[in-house]
């Protein structure tokens, strides 16, 4: 059974390469995109720790900074 | 409607979003393959080489439609000005990308084992170079231009440009004589594939989708990111 699914009527190593290929290139993107995300969420808490007490409950205040801060600890997957 | 793509309502959904759309990407995958490479019969004519096609055809057809929305996207550039479109054509475009790679590269193998090369220079597969020709140029034009302003209009150039390519990758198999098979899955016309190849295509294509979805939620995040990195440095 094993040997039937590897050998696929001999053209095992074209069907098995094919999706060896694609789920290659799916973890290459992905890892690709999670580490410039992780990357750009550090560099945006790295910023936020920088601020003066004043222009971070400026930045707290709005919406979107508020969505970014909750997510630097969500957004992990 | 415009500001349905609010990056701040757009934030809160893409949070909620993406540990569920990863889940269910798996899930659906796993299914996907297992329906793929074991459950779904061999054809009469190519046997299990026709497997290659749960791979093929979902990423072309993906690359396809995320090509298409980059180009609809760059006429509301244009026209509206619209920011947010921008965003959404930066993160759809790397998803894109791959996609048809991944087509070029399994139809590339399929290709040898049913017609005997590895490539041809017919109208189908031609065409759909280009259009990782003009994803490539769509990518650069965003490393190209220290002006952010020059960069938007050309990347809107070329994918308006590039979606006269679209019907021709379609229609590529009607018009000319080529190796390629004209379509099997038909929205119009009578489909041509039998329920049993045609049950683990609809679920591969669904978990590409999925996935594309997936990528394309992380990238608007890290652009959006960008921006408001750029807003920190100027308080």
């Amino acid at each position: 059974m094993i040997n039937e699914i590897l050998n696929m009527n001999g053209y095992g190593l074209y069907v098995w390469s094919s999706f060896m290929f694609t789920l290659l290139s799916f973890g290459t993107l992905y890892f690709v995109t999670k580490i410039q995300l992780n990357k750009e969420l550090r560099n945006f808490k790295a910023k936020f720790k920088n601020l003066d007490a004043e222009k971070a409950e400026i930045v707290k205040k709005q919406e979107i900074y508020r969505g970014i801060l909750s997510s630097t600890s969500s957004s992990k997957i | 409607m415009l500001n349905y793509f609010n990056p701040s309502n757009t934030l809160k959904v893409i949070n909620k979003l993406q540990k569920f759309i990863f889940a269910l990407f798996i899930a659906v995958l796993i299914l996907g393959l297992f329906e793929a490479l074991v459950l779904s019969p061999e054809d009469y004519k190519q046997s299990d080489s026709v497997r290659i096609m749960y791979v093929h055809v979902p990423a072309a057809w993906i690359s396809l439609g995320i090509f298409s929305v980059i180009s609809i996207l760059s006429f509301g550039i244009l026209i509206f000005k619209n920011k947010n479109f921008i965003l959404i054509s930066k993160s759809l475009a790397p998803s894109g990308f791959v996609f048809n790679i991944i087509a070029l590269v399994t139809g590339s193998i399929w290709g040898k084992p049913t017609w005997g090369t590895w490539w041809a220079w017919d109208a189908r597969i031609t065409s759909m170079l280009l259009l990782a020709v003009f994803y490539l140029m769509f990518m650069l034009s965003w490393k190209i231009f220290e002006d952010e302003k020059k960069s938007i209009k050309l990347s809107s150039y070329i994918a308006i440009f590039g979606l006269i390519n679209i019907p021709i990758i379609k229609f590529s198999v009607d018009w000319w004589s080529t190796l390629h098979q004209p379509s099997s899955v038909n929205v119009f016309k009578e489909t041509t594939i039998h329920s049993t190849m045609l049950m683990p295509l609809g679920i591969m294509t669904a978990a590409f989708a999925l996935f594309s979805i997936l990528i394309f939620l992380m990238k608007y995040h890290t652009e959006l990111l960008k921006i408001k990195n750029k807003g920190l440095d100027r308080l």
